[in-house]
Order: structure tokens, then sequence, then C-alpha cells
């Protein structure tokens, strides 16, 4: 009788990967469908898009590395990416565009690396970065006046005609800046309660943009209840956000208030789908504290006083360079040790 | 209701506990052989004391260990030895070990037994030495002889003692139905051993999956001070160190032992055997060995004689045998594989699982680690198991030691939730495995550095001792000379120098005195004359001048001698011989020198 020879654990229940990404991907459809409400159909084209991009070039990359195809692409990561990029890309961006963020990413980010689980940084927010350096107007003026998808916005068609072709101006009809950058360039020159009067901020905190943001929340904390991700990185993250625009935008006549910053812009997707990825986080606990800090307050700083708009990104590349520092210096205590190990063997004692 | 912490991490594995509770402990009864490894636990092997051929008893010792940490081997029933020799026995790599075999004869006729219930009168060395004796060792896994583990060190006051009754893994009822059915027994053997350890807690430990097992142990427990603890159910909170922070909120020093921190855990099955020993001279011959998995018709638990087949057992319990896919020894999370049934129980044996295929379904391929940190939220040590793995596939050991590496109890929770189906613990056992031999060729490196530097030491220090036994020598000699040189001036100035020189020189000066004497002594001259001895005779002289002769005749015939038979002295008696002709000579001069000295010395006097 040939009986199987294997270690132990010979008992297994895990949620595959795959099934941990769909998860992801069911946890979006909240904050996707207030996009497509309050925004048009811009964002749910752009998932879809990008989604397919980074499908076609993660297949294309992994016949290049003599990877089984089938294999990697059903662990449903690549599409991950696409998705967040679709999310996160102005809901007007020519294809073109984010089609070059999602090969960039797919191809430079991650595949180059090492593909899945070897990348240090981000693979959407590197695409997301690159296309907003190389292409700031298309980024920057393709955000989509908010609105009911059922009152201003443009139908499907005409969204997938204005995608398609790359031709900017046709739009400006449907677009304006972000409720960030907004009330960031106003405020220098008007009182708050001038800013706020500006038809995107709409009569709550951000027009839409609150909305939106209510979703991703929502299906963060759904991640968090199905332990798919810890609370440790959205929370330090968010309380970050919160502690500094208490101690220094405490004044709305001169920065942004603390609701701005929490529900307007990225800041909901970027605390809980973003910042989370567990590839380019760092490890423990408290370094996941630490990590998730560390992109509040960067995200706070390039908002206040930087010059570019989308902080997340740029918060989440540059935390991404310190995680291995991090990582060194934040191991847990294990059971039977007075303190934890720190550093690399050699250097410190423990 | 006592305080309960709870440990990190930790799972839920899907229990199939049911399977195996239903029966009640049946009897395997006697085998057609039983194999009896002599190495059943931690420690030193025995050695058999029976020859093949011999007819022992049931309980009679068949093996004793001489030296070292273990216990001995005893006949699980009578019959005759049918060989001592290699066998498979139950080890993760399926190797062979010495293992004796026995067939019974059917009597099953017992051998003096040597019970002492009222131990409390004897010394606790004497019943430690009883339970060494009857061969007891740990019953929940590793097996570590009880009699050594209940001697914690001098300087360690054992204040907590547990019963380990939480039977955490999956499958596993052997524990759970020993406490349903012989909870009695269960707490003799606790109050043994309480009585050895004077603990000032006692605590019997079960999760709360086992009713009745809690149940059955209440009631036993009942009017004694002993506590019976009902505990989460959680994997692992059976293992050592989780169950004693569950208990008591303390944790194990990294590296140290439970009785570190004042505390030690025991088996429920250990206690039987404890009791069983003492109280009625039963040495440690038979355990209860669960028998379960969808492959087997009619699971259960089988109290059953070490020694007997697996396979046996698997009989007894109804196996499929076209349905068995995998058979594991032990539980499912941290039990190992066997590829032969044809192995017997041990000490240790306490669960056999014959799985189906789709029971215990084939890993996953494994996929790349996205460092999603699910093991690390199970992990019961707290270890960052991701980055383990990550130095263990790179190679880095220093780096996983550094990360706590041999901490890791390999209780499999991490990679049970792995969502990239990735076998850590097998990544954690290449690399301890890896870190010991690096270590064992490192010690053996030392060790020749230090014979090499020995070796080094040694020949430098005989050399300079060489050195040192030469100068010795040469200054020996010279003060040999010296003195020879001082002693042979004194024989002169005594004038009893045998020496032709001396003589020579005191005759001088002899001569010199003499005629000073007859003139006004001068000073100087009469020092000399005061400091040398009476000067010697010409009839000395001449004797000398005989002696001399004789003695070179003497050694011209015994070169002769030599030059016949071609003895290797003929070189050395030569030279011997050229010498005395050179004192012959020496002694004629010196005789001629007095004669012609003392003659005009005479006339100048005269």
């Amino acid at each position: 009788m040939a009986l199987a020879q294997q270690s132990s654990p010979h008992a297994r229940k895990a949620r595959s990967t795959s099934r941990l990404m769909l998860w992801v991907i069911m946890a979006t459809v909240p904050g996707l469908l207030a996009q497509t409400i309050f925004f048009g159909w811009g964002n749910l084209i752009n998932v879809v898009w990008c989604i397919a991009v980074a499908l076609a070039a993660e297949a294309a990359m992994l016949s290049i590395r003599k990877k089984p195809l089938a294999f990697f692409l059903k662990d449903n990561t690549a599409a991950v990416t696409g998705l967040l990029l679709g999310l996160s890309l102005p809901q007007f961006v020519p294809l073109w565009v984010s089609a070059i963020a999602v090969i960039s990413a797919i191809v430079m980010a991650k595949q180059l690396y090492g593909g899945l689980g070897s990348n240090p940084f981000n693979p959407a927010m590197v695409g997301y970065a690159l296309v907003l350096i190389s292409f700031p107007v298309a980024m920057t003026t393709n955000w989509a006046q908010p609105g009911l998808l059922w009152e201003s916005a443009p139908g499907f068609g005409e969204t997938l005609n204005l995608l398609a072709s790359a031709q900017q101006t046709v739009v400006d009809g449907y677009t304006m800046a972000t409720p960030l950058d907004e009330y960031k360039h106003k405020i220098t020159t008007h009182t708050a309660t001038e800013v706020l009067a500006h038809p995107t901020f709409g009569e709550g905190i951000a027009r839409g943009w609150e909305w939106v943001n209510v979703a991703f929340l929502l299906g963060g904390l759904v991640l968090i209840g199905l332990k798919i991700i810890t609370w440790h990185i959205p929370v330090s993250l968010l309380a970050a956000i919160a502690v500094m625009s208490l101690a220094f935008g405490s004044n709305p006549d001169q920065y942004a208030p603390i609701s701005l910053h929490m529900l307007a812009g990225g800041t909901m997707l970027g605390a809980f789908f973003i910042a989370t990825d567990p590839v380019s986080a760092a490890t423990s606990h408290q370094g996941k504290l630490i990590y998730g800090a560390g992109i509040g307050v960067l995200i706070y700083i390039i908002r206040s006083w930087g010059n570019y708009p989308d902080a997340v990104a740029f918060s989440v590349l540059l935390m991404n360079f310190a995680v291995p520092f991090i990582d060194h210096y934040t191991p847990p205590r294990t059971y039977g040790h007075h303190k934890a190990r720190r550093g690399v063997p050699g250097k410190t004692k423990g | 209701m006592t305080q309960l912490w709870d440990f990190a991490g930790g799972i839920h594995p899907a229990e199939h506990k049911h399977q195996s509770t239903g029966r009640p402990i049946r009897q395997a009864g006697l085998p057609k052989r039983l194999v009896l490894p002599l190495q059943q636990h931690i420690g030193a092997p025995a050695e058999a004391i029976v020859t093949e051929g011999e007819r022992v008893l049931k309980g009679q010792r068949i093996a004793e260990v001489s030296a070292g940490m273990g216990v001995p081997v005893h006949a699980p029933t009578s019959g005759t030895i049918e060989s001592i020799a290699r066998l498979p026995v139950p080890h993760p790599s399926g190797m062979d070990d010495w293992c004796i075999t026995l067939i019974p004869d059917g009597e099953d006729r017992w051998c003096q037994r040597h019970p002492i219930p009222d131990y409390r009168k004897l010394e606790r060395d004497e019943v430690l030495d009883a339970i060494r004796t009857a061969g007891i060792s740990g019953m929940g896994g590793a097996g570590f002889p009880t009699n050594i583990k209940l001697r914690p060190p001098k300087d360690r006051k054992v204040s907590t003692l547990i019963l380990n009754g939480a039977e955490c893994e999956p499958y596993i009822t052997a524990d759970d139905m020993t406490m349903r059915e012989r909870s009695d027994e269960i707490i003799a053997g606790l109050k043994i051993m309480a009585w050895i350890l004077r603990p000032e807690r006692c605590v019997i430990a079960i999760e709360d999956n086992k009713p009745e097992a809690v149940a059955a142990m209440k009631e036993a427990a009942e009017g004694t001070q002993i506590e019976v603890i009902v505990v989460p159910t959680k994997y692992p909170s059976g293992g050592e160190k989780q169950l004693i922070r569950i208990l008591t909120g303390m944790e194990v020093p990294s590296g140290g032992i439970p009785a570190d921190i004042g505390v030690m855990c025991q088996n429920v099955g250990t206690a039987i055997a404890v009791a069983r020993a003492i109280l009625e001279g039963e040495p440690l011959i038979r355990r209860v060995v669960t028998i379960t998995g969808e492959a087997v018709a009619e699971p259960g638990n089988f109290e059953a004689l070490l020694g007997t087949p697996i396979h046996d057992l698997l009989d007894l319990a109804g196996l499929q045998r076209a349905q068995l896919h995998r058979l594991v020894l032990g539980g499912p999370m941290m039990g190992y594989t066997l590829n032969s049934a044809d192995i017997p129980v041990v000490k240790t044996s306490n669960c056999v699982i014959a799985a189906t295929a789709q029971e215990l379904p084939e890993p996953e391929p494994e996929q790349p680690c996205i460092r999603c940190g699910q093991c690390a939220e199970v992990c019961p040590m707290e270890l960052l198991p991701q980055q383990l793995f990550w130095y263990a596939k790179a190679g880095e050991f220093e780096k996983a030691e550094h990360t706590n590496l041999f901490d890791c109890i390999e209780c499999g929770a991490c990679s049970y939730v792995c969502p990239s189906s990735i076998p850590l613990v097998q990544y954690y056992r290449y690399a301890k495995g890896e870190i010991r031999v690096q270590q064992a060729e490192q010690l053996k490196a030392d060790h020749a550095r230090e014979r090499f530097e020995a070796r080094q030491a040694r020949l430098e220090r005989e050399q300079q001792e060489k050195e040192l036994r030469r100068k010795e020598r040469a200054k020996a000699a010279a003060d040999a000379q010296a003195k020879k040189k001082e002693e042979a001036e004194q024989a002169a100035a005594q004038s009893e120098a045998v020496d032709e020189k001396a003589a020579k020189a005191a005759l001088v000066q002899e001569a010199l005195a003499r005629k000073k004497a007859s003139k006004p002594a001068a000073p100087e001259a009469q020092t000399t004359a005061e400091s040398s001895a009476p000067a010697p005779d010409i009839p000395a002289l001449e004797k000398q001048l005989t002696q001399a002769k004789s003695k070179l005749e003497t050694m011209q015939s015994m070169l002769e001698d030599a030059r016949a038979q071609q003895a290797d002295n003929v070189d050395k008696l030569e030279r011997a011989v050229a010498k005395n002709h050179e004192r012959v000579k020496r002694a004629e001069e010196a005789l001629t020198e007095v004669t012609t000295d003392t003659a005009p010395v005479t006339q100048s006097t005269e």
C-alpha cells in the first residue's frame, strides 16, 4: 500500500490567496458603486479597463519569465492592482494614461522585482505616481464634477468616448478640481465659508466624496471583520491624519478642516485598501502602527504644504522605503523572552 | 472561578473527536508478536538483558539502561524472546532500530510484583526509583523519563503541578476517554506525584470540548484539593508552554524549563502509569491508543500492550484498506506519516489516523508568500513565521536564529492558515536541522582547532624543555668540570692528587716552599706554603705510575679482546687505551720532573 508521506500539519484550512484577493475585490464594491453614483461611469469603465490591461500585462510578463500562466493569474493579485488603479485614477483620464499606469505597475513595480510577493513598493501606487508625474495635466484636470449619475454626468457611452479620445478639452464641462485641491488653493485668498460655497463641496463635507469615502470605510471594516487585514494600519493612518489636522489645521481659514481630510480624496481607499497591501507594508503589529502613522503624517504634510495633489500615492511609496528599517526594529516579543530581539544578528543583543 | 489567561494566536481546526468517543476503551488483547524498541523516549537507548530463545514473564525487565538518562523496557506479557534485531520503529524518518521481539505464550503469567501502597512511608528517592524501574516516560509526546522530570533542580520549587488533559489536537481522544473511564487512577497517580513534589497547587486542565471528562474528573477529585479547570478549546492549548500561560499567566523562559517558574506539567496517561507502578507494582507495559480516521469502520480507543503492531489495532478498528490514503501517527497537526503499519505501539504513541484522500488531501502547490501575516496572527509563540520562512528559504540561518527560530514549537498553526499553502513548519525544521549541523560542525572544527593548538603548544613546550634540559646539562657539566677542577686543585694542595697534572703542580709548589723555607721566607711564599698541603713523595708517585701502567695493560688486553670479537666498543676502548697511555706518560714525566726538580733544589740548599 502506497501511503502519502507528508510533513505535518496534515490538516489545513486556509483561505487561498486568490480567495483573499477576491474578498478584497468584493470589499471595494460599495466604494465603486458610490463613485459611479456620484461621479458617473468613469471609474467603473476605468476599473474594467485597468483590470483587463493588468491581466494582459501580467500574462505577458509571466510568459516572458516562463512562469505558469494560469497558476499565477488565478491568484487575482494582478486584478487587484488593476482594480485599485481604476478606483483611484481620475474619472475622465484617457484610457492610454491609465494603461501606462497599469502596465508600469505590473511590469516594473511587480514583475521586474520578481513577481508576487517580491515587490518592495506598492505596484498600484508606483503606476499612479508615474503617470501623475509624467502627465500632470491629464491627471489633475480629469476629476469628474460631483453630481448624481442621473442628473448631470455624461452617460455611459459618452463617458467611454471621452475616455477613449485623447482630447482633453472635451471634458471641460464635466470636470473640476478635487475638493482638497480646491480648498488648498482658494483658502490663501478666501475665508473658509467662501471656499466651502463652491459647488464641489455641496451641502455636506465634500459633495459625493464623503459618500465614496464612507463606502470604502465600510468595505474596509468588512476586510477587518473577515481578518483579511488587521486594524493596525488603517487606524494608525487615520489617527495620524486626525492628529495632524487637529494640531496644525485647527484654523479652517488656513488649512483644510479635519472632516475634509478624513472624507475627501482617497483617504479611506488609501487607508483600507492601498496602505494595507501586505507585500509592501510593515510586518509586525507595532511595525504596522508605525508604518500607518508615517503614511498618515506624510499625507497631511503633502496635502497641506506639498505641490502635488494625491498625497496617498507618494506617502505610501515613501513609507514603503522605510519598511525594511521598520521591520528590523519592530519584531514582536516572543513568548518566553524578556524583550524583542531587534535589529540584525551581531549588532544588537536581545 | 479560577482566573484564566489567554495565549497569543491559536486556531480552531475541525475537531473530529466524536468519531472515536462513541465507544468505550476496548482491550486490544494479545497479538501474535510484540516488538519492543529499545529506545522509546528521549535519552539513552536501553540494552537488552535477555537473549534470544529466553522465556520471560509478564512485567519482567528485558532491557535496562546502564548509563545516561533512560528507563528500562519490560515484557508486556509472558513468552519467548524471538529475536533482538533492527526493525522499523515509530520515527518520522521511517528508520530501523534495535527491537526485542517477543512471542507471547498466551498464559500472560506475571513475574513477582512489588506494589508499595504505603509509599508515603518511603523516602521520596525510593519512590522515584520505583517509577524509574517501572519504565515510565512521559506519555504525552516527547517521552521524557518521568522520574527525572519529577526531580526538578534542587534550587527550583515546583509550586504548581499541572495534569495536562487539554488534548487540543484534533482526532485524539485517548486522554479524554482515559479521564472518563479511569479518573480514580488518574487522581491516585496525581496524588503520588504531588506527594513527591509537594506543590501548593494541583491542577487538572481539560478543554471545554470534553464535558464528560470534566465531569468524571471533578467527581473523582471531590474531597481533595485538586482543582479541575476547564480551559477554552483552542489549538494548541495543550502545548506545555501555552497551558502554563493559560493557567498561571506566566511564561516559561526561552530555553528554560517550566520548573524555572515553579510549574510542572504531566500527562494524564503518565499519572495512570505512576499509579499502577506504585500501587500495583505494574511496570509500563500498556497504554491507550486512539485509532481513528475515515478509513476505519469502528474508530475508537484501544488499551494495547506496548509492542502491539499498529496494523493489528487498525484491523481491530475495521480498517478499509482500499480507502486508506495517509497513515498519521499522532495528531493531524503535529503527527508524522507512516509508510507502513508494521510498526509497534510505544510509550509515546497516542493516536493513529487512517485518513482517506478526501479527509486529509494533498496540499495545494506552494505559492509565493505575500506577507499577509495570517501566520503571525495565529502563532502561539508570538513569532514572525513569515520572516522565519524567508530566512530559512534564503539560507540566512543566523538571522533565523536571531528571529527566535528555536522558540518555534512546530505546532503547525502557521501552515494551517497559510493562504499560499507554504509548508512553513517544514522550512523551520529544515533550518533548525541545518543550524544544528552547522553547530555540530563548528564544535568539531573548534575541537580540531583546540587539539591542533594544544599539540602546537605541547611541541613548543617540549622544545623549550629540551632546550632547558640541554642548558642544564651543559651547566651541570660546566659545574662538574669546575668542581672537578676545584677538587683537583684541592687534592693537589693536599698533595694527594691522583691527577698527574695536579701532582706536578703540587710538587713544584712543595719544592718552592722547601726552597723558600730554607731561606728567610718571603711573605707570598709563606702563603703558598701555608695553603699547600704536604707534597707527594716520590714513592707515592711511583706507586701511581705502576697503577696507571697496570691499568693500561688491562685496557690493552680488553681492547685486543674486543678487536678479536669485533665488538662495537672498540672505539671506546681505543680511546681509553690512548688516554691511559697519556696518563702513564704523564706520570712518568711527573716522576722524572720531580726527581730532576728536587735535585737542584737540594743542591742549592746544601
